[in-house]
């Protein structure tokens, strides 16, 4: 065994050094930008599917109905499960986008769907009333009473589509992404590199929650203003 | 713009009847108050007028098309302006120039573009009526719509509603005769079975 070298666990300034050094590596950015446009691609898909079949569920109980079961399936079986199917289905580059959207969807739609059946009944009747067109109830009635909903499942899901999104990588150790970086420093013992891609993983992932969190505000606050 | 009739018009609620065999009609150009004491079916009256509500029994004819209704909570888009809450019912029919008249003319002066949740009780009120009037309707229901309205803009806001009478029914619901003497026309008295004693020559009907 090597002495010296820090396997099972690596101080905080060895990664600190180890990521200061990597992100000047010709294959840093391109790795990490492979990786974000992959799993953001995944989490925007499942925030619009989410969105549409949830505002498509609210207007039909038979779509409720007939979503019901998948979107159930897609909560409860093992995000393992999926990715080993989906190595099978797709391509390997695919797969992020694909699993991403998988731990989207059924959040957004849930919350979504629930912020709809939330929607003030006196509103509905007086816009009722003054046969309001479905699109200005959409957008004066029935959007403000997600806004909270979509906020939070929004807040939800985009760290879960990180985390899901690497396993991905990771298990089908996808060319060029940041799974594949993992999967190599579990296979070389580089504990250093394991932590330093780690760390750079969940800043991404902050900083990416905190972007599409103030752009979702932005929209809804111009939507207000109009 | 034909009569507004009701025939026989009964609705109950479980083992209570709200409303007995009401026979009414509502010509274009009127003016109606409807007064009783609570609980007698005047807001169930209301919206079996207004298609809200189905009766059990007895027949609305003569419903027209355009109705607004101001109802007893505010039915407001909190997150939105005055201005874009009646443009939600009006959409492009009405001007930016004349939903500013409209509102000005309520003493809401420099509201139209407030968020109504920053509005006092009061404003929001008026801000509710602004939206049935410029809504342009053929009949216009105001259930307990001055409530929380201090004297001077009650009576300004009666004024407004009394301007736009022309071509219209106005049903008025109210608990205050000062209010329903202010509004004018024909005053219906809604009881109940068991109180008996009649006033004025209003039209009096026993629920």
């Amino acid at each position: 065994m090597a002495v010296g070298i820090e396997i099972l666990l690596v101080s905080p300034w060895t990664v600190a050094v180890r990521l200061f050094h990597l992100i000047f590596e010709r294959d840093f950015w391109p790795t990490v930008f492979f990786s974000i446009l992959r799993i953001s691609a995944g989490f925007f898909l499942g925030l619009l599917l989410g969105t549409l079949l949830a505002v498509l569920s609210g207007r039909s109980s038979l779509m409720e109905t007939l979503l019901w079961p998948y979107v159930t399936g897609i909560k409860s079986v093992p995000v393992a499960s999926f990715i080993i199917i989906s190595l099978i289905w797709l391509k390997n580059s695919q797969l992020a986008v694909f699993i991403s959207f998988l731990m989207v969807f059924p959040v957004i739609y849930s919350n979504v769907l629930q912020g709809i059946k939330s929607t003030d009944p006196a509103l509905l009747e007086m816009a009722s009333l003054y046969r309001v067109p479905w699109k200005r109830k959409l957008f004066y009635i029935y959007i403000p009473a997600i806004r909270p909903y979509l906020l939070s499942a929004s807040s939800v899901s985009l760290g879960m589509s990180w985390k899901a999104g690497i396993a991905a990588e990771v298990i089908g150790v996808v060319r060029g992404s940041i799974g594949e970086k993992l999967y190599d420093a579990k296979i070389y013992f580089l504990t250093s590199d394991l932590f330093a891609w780690t760390v750079m993983i969940v800043l991404i992932s902050v900083v990416f929650e905190k972007t599409i969190l103030f752009l979702l505000r932005r929209i809804f606050k111009r939507m207000e203003n109009r | 713009m034909k009569d507004l009739i009701l025939e026989h018009v009964a609705k109950r609620f479980g083992d209570k009847t709200v409303l007995r065999d009401v026979n009414l009609v509502f010509p274009p150009d009127s003016v109606n108050c409807v007064m009783g004491p609570s609980g007698c079916g005047k807001t169930t009256l209301m919206r079996i007028i207004a298609g809200l509500a189905e009766p059990d029994s007895g027949t609305v004819t003569g419903r027209p098309e355009k109705i607004s209704f101001v109802f007893q909570e505010d039915r407001l888009c909190e997150d939105f302006s005055a201005a874009a809450n009646i443009r939600l019912v009006t959409g492009r029919s009405v001007t930016d120039g004349e939903i500013e008249k409209c509102l000005v003319s309520l003493g809401l002066d420099g509201s139209a573009h407030r968020p109504v949740r920053e509005l006092s009780g009061g404003m929001k009120r008026r801000v509710a009526i602004a939206r049935a009037l410029c809504f342009r309707p053929d009949l216009l229901i105001l259930d307990e719509a001055f409530k929380g309205l201090d004297e001077e803009r009650k009576q300004l806001t009666m004024e407004r509603i009394l301007a736009e009478k022309k071509g219209r029914i106005i049903i008025c619901v109210t608990h205050d005769p000062a209010e329903a003497e202010y509004m004018g026309g024909k005053l219906i008295l809604l009881d109940k079975p068991e109180q008996r004693e009649l006033g004025g020559s209003a039209e009096r009907i026993i629920t």
